[in-house]
């Protein structure tokens, strides 16, 4: 039994599952970041699968772009980061809560 | 044997995500997710797609785990951290959470009906994917290249302290006197 579309998809569920899990579950504002970079790849996944049961290069090359867009986004998000950190001197997400009512 | 290499890579992957969730040390989780996305790339090989797994290897594990592997040593985050303690309600609704998704995302699988083709050799090939590139998506090529120049610009321009701001390494509960009269 190969795998098939299916397998592939399922997996991908699977692994944004456990990254939605990972954002809603920690604090660290890094290891939520990673969690969204995993839920990130879980789509690409998706997009490769599809790319090569449907036989269309589309498929790839949107994962290029995806990919180009998450390190920008890295850049960006570890800046924003380090911003936080200068100021409030920690990573945690709850204490970070100056604009809360 | 394609079975034995997708349930290998797939299972290492799921493992790995798990283990990026769960570890308490930030260090630890930033190695996982590098064999996370090792995993990955060995699937979009079995995928056909040669090209897409060494950029993941590249951009991925190469370029973005670097950078933050530097911020987690920049800011010393590379011990455990007692705030980020986990309660069992907390785990629980986190989780559930993710199950939900889960299950929306497998009865979409079930619907998925493909009909099953050999992989098509030609599109694995890196000339196909650039031709692709520099062809029909040419545009959003060159557009992606701003992209990087405009999250190059803002990264540098979030990051930059202005004049009179005091500076100094983000160290926690570092002090700032001089420690000269320690020394021998």
């Amino acid at each position: 039994m190969t795998p098939n579309l299916n397998w592939y998809l399922a997996l991908s569920g699977v692994l944004f599952a456990v990254g939605v899990a990972g954002v809603l579950t920690r604090r660290n504002a890094l290891v939520i970041f990673m969690s969204i970079e995993l839920m990130l790849n879980a789509a690409n996944l998706t997009l490769v699968a599809y790319g090569r049961y449907l036989s269309d290069l589309s498929g790839q090359v949107f994962v290029f772009m995806a990919m180009a867009v998450a390190a920008a986004e890295v850049a960006v998000g570890l800046a924003v980061i380090v911003v936080l950190f200068r100021h409030h001197r920690t990573v945690d997400v709850n204490r970070v809560n100056l604009m809360k009512w | 044997m394609e079975t034995f290499i997708f349930f290998l890579f797939g299972i290492a992957a799921v493992v790995a995500a798990l283990a990026v969730v769960t570890l308490r040390n930030p260090v630890h989780s930033a190695l996982a997710l590098v064999g996370a996305f090792f995993s990955l790339a060995a699937l979009y090989v079995t995928l056909g797609a040669p090209f897409i797994a060494a950029m993941q290897v590249i951009i991925y594990a190469g370029a973005v785990m670097v950078l933050f592997l530097f911020v987690v040593m920049l800011l010393r985050l590379n011990e455990p951290q007692r705030w980020d303690a986990l309660s069992p309600l907390r785990v629980g609704l986190g989780f559930a959470a993710a199950g939900a998704v889960l299950v929306v995302a497998l009865a979409v699988v079930r619907q998925t009906l493909i009909t099953p083709e050999p992989m098509n050799p030609e599109l694995s090939k890196v000339a196909a994917v650039g031709e692709a590139l520099f062809r029909r998506f040419l545009l959003p090529f060159e557009i992606v290249s701003v992209l990087l120049l405009g999250a190059i610009i803002g990264a540098v321009a979030l990051v930059k302290r202005s004049e009179g701001e005091p500076s100094g390494s983000p160290h926690l509960g570092a002090s700032a006197e001089p420690s000269g009269e320690e020394r021998p």
